[in-house]
């Protein structure tokens, strides 16, 4: 039975609950529904949820562990030193896996019986040549060991999928009787319903919580062993980029950092004081009827997929840049440069931060502004004097947000800037990222065992660092400023 | 409607009109919230507003300094002359009235800016001061005038966020103090403040009739008597009476009156 059948039935079962709790309540108490504890509703819900979560939740666990345990006793099959060497178990598993879907689909196509698969043999019957008619081509032919495995793996799957069926149908009949059987008129369904749901939200950032810290420990482990293989120190004080897939390469991170923070600098010029002026145009000049047309106007650009971005620097800024400012000034002829990216990048984050600095002048109380006004302020007097003060954490908040945007971009980077790793101070001269260098070195069939592709983890790391304590910074600064209103 | 100043009131009736209202007008939109008042504010004197919730006194205090202007949907008609001049006149600039005719709101608002900045406030863009010194000297005598010297004298560089609500509203008064207004009107000062705090406010009202005229919206009828020397009754837009505290409250003619002060209305 296929997963989302079986989701169906838990939920058709949990629905089915619901009614019957909530009626078996009312009967409970003869239809008064006063003498009962909490509202009829909140027993039927008891009964959705002890049936339906979980059972659920078993499935989904299920689903993650069964391939696991299959993986470990096939690996086992293929003899001790195999299972020693990872690569070597890997590639068998690929093999049955490959060889366990052709049998698949050419069960589907013949429509043989389980019986009947069990039953072929890889010396006998063409196994290469039949796969091929249902569209699976293998690249050799099939080693008879690997082919016992790969049927054992396909019944392993269908007893493995039979037996979760019978477990999960079991849970919800099982939770759902319990959950029947325990109502009362006095029973706290309301008290349950509320622990149960809170419960479900602790796990759901539980979950959100651990995928982060996932994502941590595989960079970190990654990072670690860069670090075992190539000096620590060479990287963040080396002031060449200069990867060799042969190896000896000089993998230093402050050209890359250099340009990264270069692009960045030049973002914000753009971004902070356009993205500020038009959200005091927004927030305080214009009227309701403008402003409903030109706040969403603006936000159109965060829309835009920022590969978009990336051409309108390619072929149009990089281009102006390069014939009207570049070459007359004797700065080079690159199309691509720092200012090119920083400009358009800049530009993408012009409704980010006034969309954020909007919200926030908005948030500055009105009494604030009618005091000023009360002693015989203008307009631009109560907003330099009062409004943007009063606002200024929350808006510093949101220019490191931006920031933080601007060092993680990749696209317009990549096709306005390039991907040459320099140590430059001129603004129209090709540079490049840490963003860029990072998708650079994983482009290509690669291993994960030189420096040269594990410097990626450890590019990745030292962004992620970066972006996390601007973005703490950036959150403490506004949570600094709401308190001021409490 | 409104009566001359009562000549058994000898310290009211020797003062002049400092605001004289005619006939003013303010609709909202399609609502039409005060109509047709008629009001003479007199100079050195605390002016009482009573009435019940949403008869229109904050509108018509707003009118006096022309706060309604920063309200899209208000529209205000009539004459009200400050000193013998139209306030309404298109050569009157909004921004030099309101300093002339200070305001204090109904909640404490202090700016998230330090005790002194907020006090100075008014000095600084008015370019009340030509030295710090002079300044130093306009926040503490305001400070002061406000009763708050004491408790913030060795704290001027904090927040005035950081204050008591009580202390907070006494700042707004002395930052409304300290642009030198010459008349000051008060939306409920009292409403967000614990007895205490209002007895102090109440005390500090009385000793700023001495150099302003003060206009006081209240809805509790004790203050009103307390503080006020001239009362106005506003009812459902209408102004129903005007007159010496003393008689509204002893003597009152129109019955609307008599029903909202002993408790039947409002
Ligand atoms: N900004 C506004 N927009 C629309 N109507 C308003 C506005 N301010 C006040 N009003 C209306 O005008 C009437 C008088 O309000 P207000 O002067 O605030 O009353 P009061 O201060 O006496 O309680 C009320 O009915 C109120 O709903
Ligand atoms: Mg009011």
């Amino acid at each position: 039975m296929s997963v989302g059948i079986l989701s169906l039935i838990i939920l058709a079962l949990a629905v089915a609950g619901f009614f019957l709790g909530r009626s078996r309540a009312l009967q409970s108490v003869q239809g008064d529904p006063r003498k009962l504890h909490s509202l009829p509703v909140y027993y039927g819900q008891t009964v959705f949820l002890f049936t339906a979560v979980p059972a659920l939740l078993l499935m989904a666990a299920w689903l993650v562990v069964q391939p696991l345990v299959i993986d470990a006793r096939i690996v086992g099959q293929l003899g001790p030193e195999v299972a020693a060497d990872p690569s070597a178990a890997t590639l068998a598993m690929e093999d049955v896996q490959r060889i366990a879907s052709g049998l698949d689909a050419l069960q589907a196509a013949a429509g043989l019986s389980n019986d009947e698969m069990r039953k072929m043999r890889a010396d006998l019957s063409d196994i290469r040549g039949r796969m091929a008619d249902v569209g699976v081509a293998l690249g050799a032919e099939v080693n008879p060991k690997i082919f016992e495995m790969a049927k054992d793996f396909r019944d392993m799957q269908r007893g493995g999928a039979l037996m979760m069926t019978l477990a999960v149908l079991l849970a919800a009949v099982a939770g759902f009787v319990w959950s029947v059987l325990r109502i009362k008129a006095d029973f706290r369904a309301r008290n349950v319903s509320e622990t149960f749901v809170r419960w479900v939200l602790i796990v759901s950032a539980g979950v959100a919580i651990l995928t982060t810290v996932g994502i941590v420990m595989s960079l970190a482990t990654e990072t670690i062993r860069f670090f075992s293989i190539y000096p620590a120190s060479e990287f963040f004080f080396g002031l060449t980029w200069n990867p060799q897939f042969r190896g000896g390469s000089d993998l230093g991170l402050i050209p890359l950092l250099w340009g990264t923070m270069y692009i960045t600098l030049v973002s914000m010029i753009v971004a902070v004081p356009i993205g500020i002026f038009a959200a005091i145009y927004t927030a305080e000049y214009a009227t309701p009827r403008v402003r409903s047309v030109v706040k969403p106007l603006i936000e159109v650009i965060a829309g835009i997929p920022t590969v978009v971005f990336g051409l309108f620097a390619l072929v149009t800024v990089g281009p102006f840049l390069r014939d009207y400012f570049a070459q007359p000034l004797g700065l080079g002829n690159s199309g691509s440069s720092v200012m090119t990216a920083g400009l358009v990048i800049g530009i993408l984050n012009i409704p980010f931060i006034s969309s954020l600095a909007d919200d926030i002048i908005n948030a500055v109380p009105q009494s604030m502004r009618d005091g000023s006004y009360g002693l015989g302020a203008t307009k631009s007097e109560t907003i330099r004097k009062v409004v943007l003060p009063a606002a200024l954490p929350g808006i510093v908040g949101a220019i490191l947000l931006a920031a933080s945007r601007a060092i993680g971009e990749t696209m317009i980077v990549t096709m306005g800037a390039g991907a040459s790793a320099k140590l430059d101070l001129n603004p129209f001269e090709a540079m490049t990222t840490i963003t860029v260098k990072i998708v650079g070195q994983l482009t290509g069939d690669l291993t994960f065992d030189s420096p040269e592709t594990l410097v990626a983890f450890a590019l990745g790391s030292t962004l992620f660092v970066i972006t996390l304590a601007l973005n703490i910074f950036a959150l403490w600064i506004v949570r600094k400023y709401r308190e001021q209103y409490e | 409607m409104y009566d001359t100043p009562n000549s058994t009131e000898a310290s009211v009736s020797q003062t002049h009109i400092k605001i004289a209202a005619r006939g003013v007008q303010v609709h909202y939109g399609e609502k039409h919230a005060l109509k047709d008042v008629d009001v003479d504010i007199l100079d050195k004197t605390v002016t009482a507003f009573i009435g019940p919730s949403g008869c229109g006194k904050s509108t018509f205090l707003r009118c006096l300094n022309r706060m309604n202007d920063t309200v899209s949907v208000a529209r205000v008609s009539g004459e009200i002359l400050l000193d013998g001049e139209d306030i309404y006149d298109k050569r009157v600039d909004p921004v030099q009235l309101r300093a002339k005719v200070g305001m204090v709101f109904q909640k404490p608002n202090p700016f998230p800016k330090s005790i002194y900045d907020n006090v100075a406030y008014g000095p600084r863009i008015h370019g009340l001061t030509k030295s710090k010194a002079e300044l130093d000297e306009i926040v503490e005598t305001s400070l002061k005038k406000a009763a708050l010297w004491n408790e913030v004298k060795d704290r001027l560089q904090e927040t005035g966020t950081g204050l008591s609500g009580g202390q907070q509203q006494r700042l707004c008064i002395a930052r409304a103090v300290a642009t030198a207004p010459e008349v000051l009107l008060m939306d409920e000062p009292c409403s967000a403040l614990d007895p205490i705090a209002t007895a102090q406010v109440e005390e500090l009202i009385d000793e700023l009739r001495s150099t302003f005229s003060v206009v006081i919206v209240t809805h509790s009828m004790q203050q009103a008597a307390r503080v006020s020397q001239k009362t106005a009754f506003f009812h459902l837009g209408n102004l129903v009476e005007y007159d010496a505290t003393q008689t509204i409250f002893t003597n009152p003619k129109d019955p609307r009156t008599e029903s909202y002060i002993t408790g039947r209305i409002g």
